[in-house]
């Protein structure tokens, strides 16, 4: 089974052909915006980082930086910087070289402002957008896809419909060769001993207890309870009760295969199968990581419903419940609701999930792309002054 | 369609995919038997119910997993939530 993508240079494949315009710091957002906007077909991300971050902090947000830069589904970036900023243009261009990505740069100091930026950055990324026009699709195989798999906004639901169903489609997509990437490890608190016990070997099955136990005491050394947040109100309300409870019903989503490794927040997997990637839970966070780790598309389901995008990867919502599909139609690309209302079950939810995936690769746009969602944020782990 | 889903048949609760209602008899798949449940009290859609008497301080058990321990005695039947059971993790509450 195939689906129609773009090769790069690099050896990935694209499933879309996004031109980035992209500021490596905050300084320089609103130029990238205004260069974006003159340039119609291009994207562009607004991000409160690129200056006064320290040590593992900076090295977490040019990985990240650099990593969302270099996914496949980006043809070439626009790097815009101000000229003084710790994550500079020749900062990210050091990244983005290492993972032979396509770039050029601008920088507002150099330009002599705001208007001199914006002229040469309009006809960078004019060349960078026809440059890009001569990729062609070609057919490739799943197994150089990279499916991010995320929950949010649970119910009850969530764990009996929409999650065990992507869990049928991430198996679908191990089994083709493909790359699961599941996170939210404060998701996995209770749960993680289901996760150590398909890890691949002992090293694997200590790192997925490493990290939970890490984010765990982390949390509890703040002095807080984490019960504040997980489960939340409205997870409450739904009918969740405990963190056990939605972390094995969260997990699900992954699928039954073995956890082939863990990585580091925006890290790329260097295992196809199931990959576990650390980090937190809040969605536009983990899809940032999820892109910037190199998925081309992200599988999200919810409850309670959420309308969260990405700037350049396609996200496939999966609604658990019949009830939220018909509220929030504009935003839920398929319903696993069916699975309790007797209309389908997780073997046919999860296999139409599946022909999605590879519609969408091919250039089906998702609900989420029709909207314009484009949230964007990165994990900030501190120090940063 | 079924009123209320039973994960797994290690499991002492189920969830209910409808409202329940008190006295309602329901009828859940366990592997290949049925077993049968009065409702002791209303459940809301999405919440859980006991399948089966559940002491005070017993695990309970949903996904074939613990996911939190009974803080009082339940009765099979009745509502199964944040009331009643409590979970062990990541409590910033305990020392």
């Amino acid at each position: 089974m195939n689906f129609q993508g773009y090769p790069r240079q690099n050896g990935t494949v694209g499933i879309r052909n996004h031109v980035l315009v992209f500021p490596t710091v905050i300084c320089s957002s609103e130029v990238a915006r205004m260069i974006s906007q003159a340039v119609p077909g291009t994207v562009y991300v607004a991000h409160p980082h690129g200056c006064g971050h320290l040590g593992v902090e900076k090295e977490h947000i040019i990985r990240t930086m650099g990593g969302f830069c270099s996914n496949p589904n980006i043809a070439a970036v626009l790097l815009v910087g101000n000229g003084c900023e710790l994550i500079s243009t020749e900062v990210l261009a050091e990244e983005l070289k290492k993972n032979r990505q396509r770039f050029e740069i601008v920088n507002v100091q150099d330009e002599g402002g705001t208007t001199g930026a914006v002229e040469k950055g309009k006809s960078l990324a004019e060349h960078l957008k026809y440059e890009a026009q001569e990729a062609k699709r070609i057919s490739c195989g799943i197994s150089e896809l990279i499916i991010g798999v995320k929950c949010g906004g649970s119910d009850t639901l969530s764990g009996l419909t929409a999650n065990p169903a992507v869990g049928y489609t991430a198996d679908l997509v191990v089994s083709h060769g493909g790359t699961v990437l599941i996170s939210e490890v404060p998701e996995m608190l209770g749960a993680e001993h289901v996760l150590a016990r398909r890890a691949r070997n002992r090293d694997t099955a200590d790192r997925i207890l490493q990290i939970t136990s890490t984010m765990e005491k982390k949390i509890l050394e703040t002095g807080v309870d984490i019960r504040g947040t997980e489960p939340s109100p409205g997870n409450i309300e739904g009918g969740l009760s405990t963190l056990e409870e939605k972390s094995l019903g969260a997990i699900l989503k992954g699928g039954s295969t073995p956890v082939q490794q863990v990585v580091q927040y925006a890290e790329r997997p260097s295992e196809k199968g199931l990959v576990i990637m650390d980090g937190p839970a809040l969605d536009a966070v983990v899809n940032t990581g999820m892109v910037a780790a190199g998925a081309q598309i992200i599988v999200f389901t919810t409850g309670r419903g959420t309308p969260l995008g990405s700037p350049v990867a396609p996200v496939i919502k999966v609604s658990s419940n019949t009830q939220l599909y018909q509220k929030m139609k504009d935003n839920i690309d398929i319903n696993a609701g069916g699975i309790v209302d007797g209309s389908g079950n997780l073997v046919s939810v999860g296999e139409k999930i599946f022909h999605e995936i590879l519609e969408v690769a091919s250039g089906k746009l998702t609900r989420s792309e029709i909207l314009g969602h484009s949230e964007f944020a990165i994990h900030n782990i501190g120090p940063a002054v | 369609m079924s009123a209320a889903i039973l994960t797994n048949t290690k499991d002492n609760v189920a969830t209910a995919t409808m409202r329940l209602n008190k006295d309602d008899i329901i009828s859940l798949k366990a592997g290949d038997h049925e077993i049968s449940v009065r409702v002791m009290q209303e459940i809301p859609s999405g919440h859980k119910l006991a399948i089966r008497n559940i002491r005070k301080g017993e695990a309970v058990i949903k996904y074939g997993e613990i996911i939190g321990l009974a803080t009082c005695e339940i009765h099979q039947g009745e509502h199964v939530h944040v009331h009643n059971i409590e979970g062990l993790r990541g409590r910033g509450d305990k020392k």
